[in-house]
């Protein structure tokens, strides 16, 4: 275990030089003590994660070891003895040459930052050179920083894999001191982290006296974080040691006790329109988060059209236009804006203004993640961020009170520490070659010192360097199509030119949607049909994802960026919109947020419920609703799985709450429909929410229950993991997005292709009957494995589903009812709301089909 | 849009659905290959064999099994209905060197499905100089009573055609469905491509609306377990 800091360094004052102590007081501050801390780990030649809350000033502490150990000329600093410097304590030989590295998830933090460090480094006369190098940074100065690197540069983790598969990444790094890695909380959840960490693993080759900062808001599982930051010697663990930041003031969290009646279901809000808009009105700046990004656009029209008071309000969400949202965030910068509805897209980031109240609606999800949103209220540490939960339906009024009851105790919830995934390192391996020729027992060595992939086997990373080389397939016919190929002494070079540029164009793990264009023309009325005539041009509103546009058909209204606008039609990426003057659009688009809800929260929600005392701290209406259900059916228990059984206007149903998160229960409503279908129940189709999955169909499903036709014990075995999942992952279309965006990773297929600027609409070939071939002849290939991990814990949610069924083994309630319960009702309000039993293609084609006969036989 | 074309998937095999080209019924096969009962002549346009290694000597590594997959199904078909002539209706090789690189057990596989019965290979763009060495008969294009067979669709009463791999898309209540088809307005038609590998080209593309007059076609989609016959200006 790390030592855990905080000892506050005997002497403050002897950390930092003269000019520093004198530029902090005339600021009237005075360093944070783990702001010291860190320069007293500088000192102690140690790699240090730092966790502490928003408005901790954790980048400046992250940068300090920097600027004292630079604030000395080169020249002095390599001609003079070590007494006469001014320094961390550690010996500085510096011949000029990149001395830290700073990489943070987004571009546009990068740049913030660096125009932050530009103050103290000017009002101090530091000699730093500080720069960024992002996606938009001209060839020319990038060529430039290869070869004359500034004091200090601020990218990305896909800049690093991209300086790193150069040849000169070894002149350009073997200077380095320091690297600090922002936001790493945020970074380590998803591949990107994998890449990064293979990056370090690099670094820490090239540079081995470099020490490493992290700066992370707080996080469950510290010391995992802390490994993240160090290379893991063979066999054994090793972590940077961690400085906590105290003195945060807690959080004031509320829920919005509303005068309104609770909504069953939906995720809107709109019965707390009023409510949120007063809340903005007394307030200075409130940030409104929403979890997806169509019930920002819901809410934000809705609170447009009742904004008597002309409030400055604006929508900020990550597929509107780039200009259109740095546009708001200026506006928030000068404290021009009352209020802004936005999504995820503002979890990140620095401060914007003075916002003094969050209102987070509907559900939390986790805590963590609301805690980190609540931070964004008052970047002032002592001071209380303040927050309003406003939960949009009964359900999340439960999630809400556990949620606050956790940030009450602190309690974390973040992922653990991921396993790196083998898209990743392939895309990486084909880097090191592009680089410099390696030895595959070489680079397995360095690999494995990245946290993430500590465990990786011999036997992976070979069938890695296999598919990297020639595909890795069983059927050895690519040997001469070679991208990397092995010379006399076995070290693997890259094989032409061109699989170099071919690297430098694909790297990255953010494998975008597809998404459209939208674009706002006038409506050419009436008729559908193909690409006919249709004013081409049209004001830029913002991107789409393909798959949205693709359901619907041409007249259909939906709400985007701001407006409730009319599709029109789609020519090549261009989506054709027009202003429409429904007021209620006639696609809801509630695609479900990012994340589902966290285990920790789930947990405590089944807690909650089991505890009727505790429902004291609920809303009367809520307590009502849980009253009334536990007349009528039950209240499930803690580990208990409650299913329930009732019949409605000529169908029967199946309701169940494993409270598992809408991932889950999507997978766990595909698979209860397949083995309904299997026992003759004639399931029709099914509804997954957060909370609760229901099933219908035509056959009695309390008779045959009560007969024992349907054992719930069978029904719910985890061995539907096993057969019946394969038969359906053979047709899931998620599996097919999943493998697709393994395919891009790994560099199998090419987002852009070298000399072709490829239109999207003309797809040269298609992933999913790559996906179907492969899995037909070579099940067991490393992408397709890659690509079940990835369904593990990504879109099927695999893992937690199997961690349920394994909980609930012997432990299933039925409760055999004549009609809905209250229970239920949430979960039932969203039939038709979301789509129905998602992936039966014969069905759908059967109903156009129908309908055809219909029109035809009049 | 004729009448035969409407009764589709009631068929007590509902792997295939009618359709009726210049007075003659064929069975649109789920496969994607369409079957002449009398003539017992089965068409299939569009093998692209060998795309799986086209593009990796361009350094997209792609699964070497799709010549595989696709013979496979082909024999699939084959062994269903049997049939007396084969016409592979251009296309079938993906580049003009595939043949070179089919393996001996592909050739094999060729030969298997060739013996017993005629075969007829029609060039295509991909194709145009056919391979000598692979069996069957080479020819540009074959009519047989009202019916002509080429690669590519001139839109001449009675054509059977491929090259432009129709694809069709429905969507409801925000579902969609996107699945390869045969697009026929009853006087001609334009089959699925077979290949494994081989993309699709929305029949809504202006490539079809220059084959077919304005009366309007119907797509065939290629649905899990049955044919069906969709208006085509439904699709997009």
């Amino acid at each position: 275990m790390p030592p855990r800091i905080l000892k506050i360094p005997a002497e403050p004052a002897t950390l930092l030089p003269d000019r520093f102590n004198a530029w902090f007081a005339a600021r009237g501050w005075s360093p944070r003590a783990h702001q010291l801390a860190l320069l007293e780990k500088a000192r102690e030649d140690a790699s240090a994660l730092l966790i502490a809350p928003t408005g901790a000033g954790k980048t400046l502490a992250g940068f300090l070891p920097t600027l004292v150990e630079l604030s000395t000329p080169a020249v002095e600093r390599n001609a003079g003895s070590k007494q006469s410097l001014v320094s961390t304590g550690r010996s500085v030989q510096r011949a000029g040459g990149l001395h830290t590295l700073y990489i943070s998830p987004l571009k546009a933090l990068a740049v913030d930052i660096a125009r932050n460090l530009e103050r103290p480094i000017a009002e101090m006369g530091l000699p730093i050179k500080v720069e960024t190098r992002t996606g938009d940074t001209p060839v020319s100065r990038r060529q430039r920083q290869r070869r004359y690197p500034p004091d200090v540069l601020l990218t990305t983790p896909e800049q690093l894999a991209l300086l790193l598969s150069s040849h000169d990444a070894p002149f350009l790094f073997s200077s380095l001191k320091r690297i600090v890695l922002d936001e790493l909380h945020a970074l380590v959840t998803s591949k990107r982290g994998d890449l990064l960490s293979l990056g370090l693993a690099r670094l820490w080759r090239l540079a081995p006296q470099m020490r490493a900062i992290g700066l992370s808001a707080t996080v469950a599982e510290p010391d995992q974080l802390a490994r993240f930051l160090v290379p893991q010697p063979e066999g054994r663990e090793a972590a940077a040691d961690i400085v906590i930041a105290g003195g945060a003031a807690p959080p004031l969290v509320e829920m919005l006790d509303t005068r309104e009646r609770l909504p069953w279901a939906g995720h809107s809000a709109r019965h707390a329109l009023p409510e949120i808009y007063e809340l903005i009105k007394a307030n200075k700046t409130t940030l409104v988060f929403v979890n997806t990004r169509s019930q920002a656009e819901m809410l934000f029209q809705n609170l447009w059209s009742m904004n008597d008071d002309g409030l400055a309000i604006a929508l900020h969400h990550g597929s509107l236009d780039v200009a259109q949202r740095r546009k708001v965030e200026d506006a928030m910068s000068a404290g021009r804006l009352r209020g802004v509805v936005c999504t995820s897209s503002l979890d990140l980031g620095v401060d914007w203004g003075d916002v003094d109240l969050v209102v987070n609606i509907g559900a939390p999800k986790g805590s963590s993640r609301l805690m980190q949103r609540i931070g964004r209220a008052n970047h002032r540490l002592e001071e209380a961020s303040r927050a309003v939960l406003v939960p949009a339906n009964r359900f999340e009024v439960l999630e809400c009170r556990v949620a606050i009851d956790a940030i009450a105790e602190n309690a974390q919830d973040t992922p653990p520490l991921r396993t790196g995934a083998l898209d990743v390192l392939a895309q990486h391996v084909l880097g090191c070659a592009c680089g410099a020729p390696f030895f595959s027992d070489e680079l397995y060595s360095e690999v494995g010192t990245a946290a993430p992939y500590a465990d990786l086997s011999r036997k992976d990373f070979d069938d890695v360097v296999d598919f990297v080389a020639s595909g890795g397939y069983a059927l050895k016919t690519y040997e001469r199509f070679a991208r990397i190929k092995q010379d006399k002494e076995g070290r693997w070079r890259v094989a032409n030119p061109k699989v170099r540029q071919s690297y430098r164009m694909n790297v990255g793990t953010i494998v975008e949607d597809d998404m459209l264009k939208v674009r706002l023309v006038r409506s050419r009325g009436g008729g559908s049909g193909s690409t006919g005539v249709i004013a081409r041009g049209g004001r830029l509103l913002g991107e789409i994802e393909e798959a949205f546009i693709e359901g619907l058909t041409p007249g259909d209204t939906f709400v985007f960026s701001g407006e409730v606008v009319r599709y029109e039609t789609l020519v090549e990426d261009q989506v054709y919109v027009s202003r429409a003057h429904d007021k209620d659009p006639k696609v809801p688009s509630y695609m479900g947020g990012k994340f589902p809800l966290s285990t920790y929260l789930a947990e405590r929600v089944r807690r909650l419920l089991d505890d009727g005392r505790a429902w004291g701290g609920l809303p009367e209406q809520v307590r009502d609703w849980l009253s009334q259900q536990k007349d009528v059916s039950r209240v499930p228990a803690v580990r208990e799985l409650l299913v329930e059984s009732f019949p409605r206007a000529n169908k029967h149903y199946l309701v169940c709450y494993p409270f598992e998160g809408r991932l889950a229960h999507q997978t766990l409503g595909m698979l209860l429909t397949r083995r309904l279908e299997r026992a003759r129940a004639r399931p029709l189709g099914f509804v997954a929410n957060e909370y609760a999955v229901a099933i219908w169909g035509l056959g009695d499903l309390s008779f045959m229950i009560r007969e024992g036709r349907i054992d719930l014990n069978a029904l719910f075995d985890p061995d539907m993991l096993g057969d019946d999942l394969e038969a359906w992952l053979a047709e899931s279309a998620l599996m097919k997005r999943t493998f697709r965006n393994c395919a891009i990773i790994s560099g199998l297929i090419a987002r852009r292709h070298t000399g072709e600027e490829k239109s999207r609409r003309q797809v040269l070939f298609s992933t999913d009957l790559v996906y179907d071939v492969l899995r037909k002849h070579q099940a067991d290939h490393v992408l397709l494995r890659t690509a079940r991990a990835d369904a593990a814990t990504g879109l099927l949610d695999l893992r937690r589903l199997g961690d349920m069924l394994a909980r609930i083994q012997g432990r299933i309630t039925h409760r055999e009812l004549d009609r809905v319960s209250p229970l239920a009702v949430p979960v039932m309000l969203e039939i038709g709301r979301e789509s129905v039993y998602g992936e039966a293609a014969d069905e759908l084609l059967a109903e156009a089909a129908d309908e055809l006969v219909k029109e035809a036989m009049g | 849009m004729t009448a035969g074309a409407l009764v589709s998937g009631d068929d007590e095999d509902m792997r295939v659905s009618r359709v009726t080209i210049s007075d003659v019924t064929f069975a649109a096969d789920l496969s994607g290959a369409l079957f002449w009962e009398e003539q017992r002549l089965l068409v299939v346009s569009d093998l692209h064999l060998e795309k799986g290694s086209s593009f990796a000597t361009r350094g997209v590594l792609l699964p070497p099994y799709d010549t595989i997959a696709t013979l496979g199904r082909l024999a699939a078909v084959i062994s269903r209905h049997d049939p007396r002539v084969v016409i592979a209706l251009g296309d079938s090789f993906h580049d003009r060197t595939a043949h070179e690189r089919l393996s001996a057990e592909d050739r094999d596989a060729v030969a298997g499905l060739q013996s017993g019965r005629d075969w007829i290979w029609i060039s295509g763009n991909h194709d145009p100089m056919l391979p000598r060495d692979l069996g069957g008969t080479i020819a540009d294009e074959i009519a047989i009573g009202p019916i002509t067979f080429r690669h590519e669709p001139t839109g001449a009463p009675g054509e059977i055609a491929g090259h432009l791999h129709p694809k069709a898309r429905i969507s409801a209540r925000g579902r969609s469905m996107e699945r390869r088809c045969f697009a026929s307005d009853g006087m001609r038609a334009v089959m699925p491509a077979f290949g494994a590998y081989a993309g699709g080209l929305s029949i809504r593309d202006a490539a079809f609306a220059r084959i077919f007059p304005k009366n309007g076609f119907v797509a065939h989609l290629l649905g899990d377990r049955r044919v069906h016959a969709i208006a085509a200006s439904r699709c997009y």
